[in-house]
């Protein structure tokens, strides 16, 4: 198939359909409108049901009822209305069943605004619903990335009755960019065995998220975590540009990461021996690389469109051997790749430390900038 | 090699359009691109800017804070963007909107009266294309045969007919020449 010049959204929303989306429940939000308004046209033309729900609460509640039936379903929404439904993904956490949620981060707290940002980290990625679980989280960088991992999210989902949950910000979502399209997928045949769809008197089958007794709650939690420790040794991806011979390392992911790729670049081009890291799965996070990269890099330069939240990330793998600085946007600003420029030739300038918190260093530089 | 278009105007002038014209000669030529729009609520009826990075390799970040060149369709787009043209970049100026001289002496400038060649032609909708066709004749970015040729394989079915006046607005826009830099 030839590449097409796509928005993000849309390509999401016709790469969820091709890999054999079976049902689309949501509700309209900037920056991600574009994928439920794909979707409204497209799953009736081809006879799938798509809802508009009445709110994010009765989208999310739509997912788990038909997630309950063994169907490919999904749903997307931006950061409020993701905040709607973090009760409905911790009940469909505690089911076991997969589902796939897209979320197109905009600047926040709050209503906030409609731009790209990267606020959701610590909500989606350290949770955001309530009790123990995890969600599995990609975040790619450019249209194509996003369709490739639209389909690979339905696929982690049934592998592991997870929640797939892929984080996207209002650059990704808004931006065209050539991709390619898969082919349409036939729509799976197979039932999983737990799966609920009505019963002419065969065996009774229960799916549901309570469990009043806490010794069998905790057998539950247990097979959970195994099933987390099982996606953590094999579901572990990232991109690294420059990073073989790198003595300091940029570690940014969706948007962030691209941006930083450009300064990287114009660094290289200065002599400046610099790599990039891009995690692209959040959670789970990609560790070990990381920790190779400690022993052999100078030091670490986290850049986000938010206040340092994958930063915490990365210095609990660092733990304090290299210096870790930081730079990062919020509200919805999105940083210039000669911003990032500016940090990384400030690592090699130095000095650097190991001591105190890079976020606090960084505030007071950005106070100054921004008043 | 990569190069920054930034195109700016009102709504309803054909800013993003324009942008993904060039976007999708980028593609059929083989190049990497991204298109990236403003997309606030300040669309409807305010301004609307799209910026077009075109490269060879893998592109990096979507916006640009210096690009290569600047589509000021009106005065507040000329205002907002002519001191971010990168040094020997191309200004091009849509002199049927904007009623003062460009202040850069580092650029190149094509100031070109893009409504009223777009309505002698028979449209004023087609101003975009007047100014794109500035662009190309200014800039070695794409060559105007192949943006005509993405114009054919991508205007929308219902448009058709406006095909040979929108190549005309191209080739129109094109004969404008940038002043050479004044060298000090």
């Amino acid at each position: 198939m030839a590449k097409e010049l796509i928005k993000g959204n849309t390509a999401v929303a016709e790469a969820a359909l091709r890999a054999g989306l079976e049902a689309y429940f949501g509700y309209p939000i900037t920056p991600q409108t574009e994928l439920l308004e794909h979707l409204s046209a497209r799953m009736p033309e081809i006879g799938r049901p798509f809802v508009q729900a009445e709110s994010e609460l009765g989208a999310i509640n739509m997912v788990y009822g038909a997630a309950c039936t063994g169907k490919r379903v999904m749903t997307s929404s931006s950061s409020p209305g993701v905040s709607l439904m973090m009760e409905g993904l911790s009940y469909i956490a505690g089911t076991e069943v997969p589902a796939v949620l897209v979320d197109v981060v905009r600047g926040g707290p709050g209503l906030g605004n409609i731009a790209p940002a990267q606020g959701d980290y610590n909500q989606i990625v350290h949770g955001g619903g309530h009790g123990d679980y995890h969600l599995l989280v990609l975040a790619p960088a450019s249209v194509q990335e996003a369709v490739d991992l639209t389909a690979l999210a339905f696929d982690l989902a049934e592998k592991y009755r997870h929640i797939v949950a892929i984080l996207l910000d209002g650059s990704i979502g808004q931006m065209m960019e050539p991709a390619e399209l898969p082919p349409m997928q036939p729509l799976k045949t197979d039932i999983p065995d737990w799966a609920v769809r009505g019963t002419d008197g065969g065996e009774k089958r229960v799916l549901t998220s309570i469990n009043l007794d806490p010794p069998a709650q905790e057998v539950m939690n247990l097979r959970l975590m195994k099933r987390w420790q099982e996606i953590e040794k094999n579901e572990v991806r990232y991109k690294g540009y420059y990073i073989d011979d790198a003595e300091y390392v940029v570690v940014g992911f969706g948007t962030a990461g691209r941006i930083s790729l450009s300064a990287v670049r114009a660094a290289r081009e200065l002599g400046i021996k610099v790599g990039l890291l891009r995690p692209i799965t959040l959670a789970p996070f990609p560790k070990d690389v990381l920790d190779e990269l400690t022993k052999k890099a100078k030091a670490f330069l986290v850049v986000e469109m938010n206040s340092g939240q994958m930063l915490e990330d990365v210095r609990l793998v660092v733990r304090g051997r290299k210096p870790v600085e930081f730079f990062g946007r919020m509200g919805g600003v999105v940083p210039y790749p000669d911003e990032v420029l500016t940090e990384i030739k400030r690592l090699v300038d130095g000095p650097l430390t190991t001591e105190g918190h890079p976020r606090d260093r960084w505030l007071t530089r950005l106070s100054e900038t921004i008043g | 090699m990569q190069q920054e278009v930034i195109i700016a105007g009102f709504g309803g002038q054909g800013v993003l359009f324009a942008g993904q014209l060039l976007s999708y000669t980028a593609l059929d030529e083989g190049k990497e691109v991204t298109w990236f729009p403003s997309y606030g609520p300040e669309m409807r009826g305010g301004t609307a800017n799209c910026t077009v990075v075109i490269s060879d390799e893998e592109i990096g970040s979507p916006l640009v804070n210096r690009p290569t060149a600047v589509l000021a369709m009106n005065l507040p787009s000329l205002e907002k963007f002519e001191n971010l043209v990168k040094e020997g970049g191309v200004l091009v100026v849509n002199a049927s909107m904007v009623n003062r001289e460009v202040q850069r002496k580092d650029i190149k400038i094509v100031s070109i009266p893009a409504n009223e060649i777009a309505m002698e032609l028979g449209s004023e909708r087609a101003t975009n294309m007047v100014m794109l066709g500035a662009l190309l004749g200014n800039l070695d970015l794409l060559s105007l045969e192949a943006v005509g040729a993405a114009l054919d394989r991508h205007l929308p079915e219902r448009h058709k007919k406006l095909l040979p006046l929108n190549k005309e607005a191209l080739r129109r826009g094109a004969e404008y020449k940038a002043e050479a830099i004044e060298t000090a």
